[in-house]
């Protein structure tokens, strides 16, 4: 790998009879990422199971439970490397009951690849999936068109597929959608081209993996850092260095810049920007930085900075959200939450459930409570203000998680509105 | 972002720093594991970027099975000390005065017997959160893990009970008594691991790199001759030019025939290496296709 190798974070979505499996198994076999071992583990298994191929399904069967009942359970990360890419593959289920299991893995993903069987064409589960892609702001869409083979490689029944799909997906925001015709079991159009599409000119799926712009999947115009912790060594040397350490979230900050400190409002200047490298000029997203400022003005975990200069978030402590329940027990009205945003965590409750979106037509509905995998528009009151942008905007600042502190669950995932 | 350079370390360093300052500033008690091994010394550096130039807000704990390799625990201290930072060691052997490990046989693995040790050194500083250098390429129930990961009273993980993780916002809340396991380079591989030395130039056990040493041959698997590993009858001791992937429990820690000298050469061979890091070295993850995950059960990290 060379000094310039990026990171991509893609997830797949689609279900066992789709060939997801078998997919992430070919993707792994052909670029050479499986080792020996694993591979003799496989072998016999297969073997045991009367199979008469090796079953590269099995290569992201994880835990024992699952074994056991042939199914998979949760979210599972694999890791490989090509020459121009490092990839993280978020492998989810694609069974009804663990939509939560996507939205968690596409919330850091760069790109969805989302399965389709050419013989089954566009189901309600390619809706809900494509649907929840859009909810979480995954910036790339791959449809992949499994089984062709099934099909005789039929550009015809391509075509038709793809022409259902653009007109559902049409109705979403979705900017970057690619569809690739493809073999998992064969191989065709997964690392290797095969020779039995050639009627289709666009890039083999790892092709696209590899060369999909990822540069501006991050927003880079509205510096955005939220303090996470401040550092004051009290030693001798840095006796009155105070430093604000946290990761940048969006934008470009540089010395001698001027920013400010919500919610307070206050203003200073950058004087120093910290790193254990050295002393920088200018950082930018998603760079872990210490920033030292001009004036000394009381901050804490939980304030963030942003460039006086860029256009403004918003401070309030009410905002509107599209709610992922994620927890087996309702949401109540009645009860008191917490919400962390960013690296701010305060009490919170419902103030209103607007309606509740059905993810397999999309149709809005009237709901009194929220059930796990239910997707519902929601009013939000916090006890302090936050600090926040639009999900569409800024992923990192427009983003929340919601704890039950009874039992200090994680109940619900957040995208403001 | 296409005028500056992000690679795929600085993402991954950046990510390690962001999680380690989240549990430093949500977590009442924390403390880092951290045992002398390449994936540990990793961790030392990134708390070293994440919190420089103020000391370690938490201290380095290592739990020791008192079969680790000599060279291994002189790093452990010498790093430790250079850095300033406050160590706690906690060995199995107290846990076996005390009775609560009961071992037959003294020589044989005592990987299995860790977690109790663990689990006794948690209760006795009232840790709230222990980092720890676990990856998740390594094995496949660590590929199911959370970054956070929340563990019982009685330090159980629960895979199908995990917490859902979204984005970058991690839940560190826990009840008393309770505690999770942190791996701030869940997401790093062997080969970012090896990289990373490499581009930080970090000090690492000299048995990581080849050299000569006497072996026994035992099925697939070349075993280091030690003070607790002899030649049985019958067995050919030889001497071959080696290098460890791992370091852990000598007795079930094999080497792999290696000819690499320099990190550089290290980072060649795991590039062509068709055999996983644990698969080639570690006996007790061979013994059932889910070895790991009962141990991670039990509270193993």
């Amino acid at each position: 790998m060379s000094n310039t190798t990026q990171l991509l974070r893609f997830i797949t979505a689609g279900s066992v009879d789709d060939g997801k499996s078998t997919l992430i198994g070919r993707l792994l076999h052909d670029s050479k990422s499986i080792f020996e071992d694993q591979y003799s583990a496989i072998s016999k298994t297969s073997e045991k199971r009367g199979m008469t191929a090796v079953d590269l399904s099995l290569l992201t069967d994880g835990l024992q439970a699952e074994r056991e009942q042939g199914i998979t359970i949760d979210v599972a990360y694999r890791y490989f490397a090509t020459p121009k890419r490092k990839f993280i593959i978020g492998d989810t289920p694609g069974h009804e009951q663990y939509t939560r299991n996507m939205v968690t893995a596409a919330s850091t993903a760069n790109l969805v690849v989302i399965l389709i069987d050419a013989r089954r064409g566009v189901l309600v589960q390619t809706r809900r999936h494509t649907y929840l892609a859009s909810l979480v702001g995954v910036p790339h869409i791959v449809l992949a068109v499994n089984k062709m083979d099934m099909v005789d490689y039929s550009q015809a029944r391509f075509d038709e597929i793809v022409a259902e799909y653009k007109k559902f997906a049409a109705q979403l925001n979705l900017h970057d959608i690619t569809c690739i015709p493809l073999s998992a079991l064969n191989g065709d159009m997964v690392v290797d081209r095969g020779d039995k599409l050639d009627w289709y000119k666009g890039p083999a799926l790892l092709e696209l993996l590899e060369k999909v712009e990822i540069d501006h999947d991050v927003n880079t115009s509205d510096f955005r850092f939220p303090v996470q912790w401040v550092c004051r060594p009290q030693t001798e040397e840095y006796h009155d260095f105070r430093g604000f350490m946290g990761r940048i979230e969006a934008g470009e900050i540089a010395v001698g810049d001027e920013i400010t400190v919500l919610p307070s409002g206050r203003t200073s200047r950058v004087k120093e920007i910290v790193t254990y490298d050295g002393k920088l000029q200018t950082a930018f997203a998603p760079q872990s930085v210490t920033i030292t400022l001009a004036d000394e003005i009381d901050i804490s975990r939980g304030d963030m900075f942003v460039k006086s200069s860029a256009h403004p978030p918003k401070v309030a402590k009410e905002f509107e959200a599209m709610l992922c329940w994620l927890s087996e027990t309702p949401l109540d009205k009645n009860r008191k939450y917490l919400v962390k945003h960013t690296t701010r965590t305060a009490k919170c409750f419902f103030s209103s459930i607007d309606y509740r979106v059905d993810v397999n037509t999309l149709e809005q509905h009237g709901a009194a409570t929220l059930n796990m995998n239910d997707i519902a528009h929601v009013a939000i009151k916090v006890q302090q203000p936050l600090v926040f942008d639009c999900y569409a905007t800024d992923r990192a600042t427009g983003s929340f998680i919601v704890i039950d502190e009874a039992t200090n669950n994680t109940v619900a995932a957040g995208m403001i509105a | 972002m296409s005028k500056h350079t992000f690679t795929h370390l600085d993402a991954l360093e950046s990510e390690s720093i962001h999680i380690m300052r989240e549990v430093a500033a949500e977590c009442k008690n924390p403390a880092l594991l951290f045992s002398g091994g390449k994936d540990s010394i990793v961790m030392l550096r990134l708390a070293e970027k994440a919190f420089r130039p103020a000391k370690f807000p938490f201290p380095l704990v290592h739990i020791d099975t008192e079969h680790n390799f000599p060279e291994v625990i002189a790093c452990r201290d010498k790093l430790a000390a250079d850095l300033g930072e406050r160590l706690i060691v906690r060995s199995l052997e107290d846990s076996i005065k005390r009775g609560t490990i009961v071992i037959k046989n003294p020589d044989l693995p005592r990987n299995p017997y860790q977690s109790v040790t663990l689990l006794e050194t948690i209760a006795e500083f009232g840790f709230d959160a222990c980092m720890g250098g676990a990856r998740r390429d390594e094995e496949k129930a660590r590929a199911k893990e959370r970054i956070f990961s929340f563990r019982d009273e009685f330090g159980q993980w629960d895979p199908k009970n995990q917490r859902p993780e979204l984005w970058d916002t991690y839940n560190t809340r826990v009840h008393a008594g309770e505690n999770i396991r942190v791996f701030p380079i869940s997401n790093w591989t062997e080969m970012d691991i090896w990289e990373y030395i490499g581009r930080e130039k970090l000090h690492i056990p000299n048995i990581y790199f080849a050299h000569e040493r006497e072996v026994i041959r035992r099925g697939n698997n070349v075993i280091p001759v030690s003070h607790l590993v002899q030649p049985k009858p019958g067995e050919k001791v030889e001497v071959v030019s080696v290098r460890f992937r791992t370091v852990g429990d000598m007795t079930c820690t094999a080497p792999v025939e290696s000819t690499a000298r320099t990190v550089d050469e290290i980072i060649e061979e795991t590039s062509t290496s068709r055999i996983t890091e644990r698969g080639a070295t570690r006996m007790d993850d061979q013994t059932s296709d889910a070895s790991m995950e009962l141990r991670k059960k039990e509270g193993y990290f």
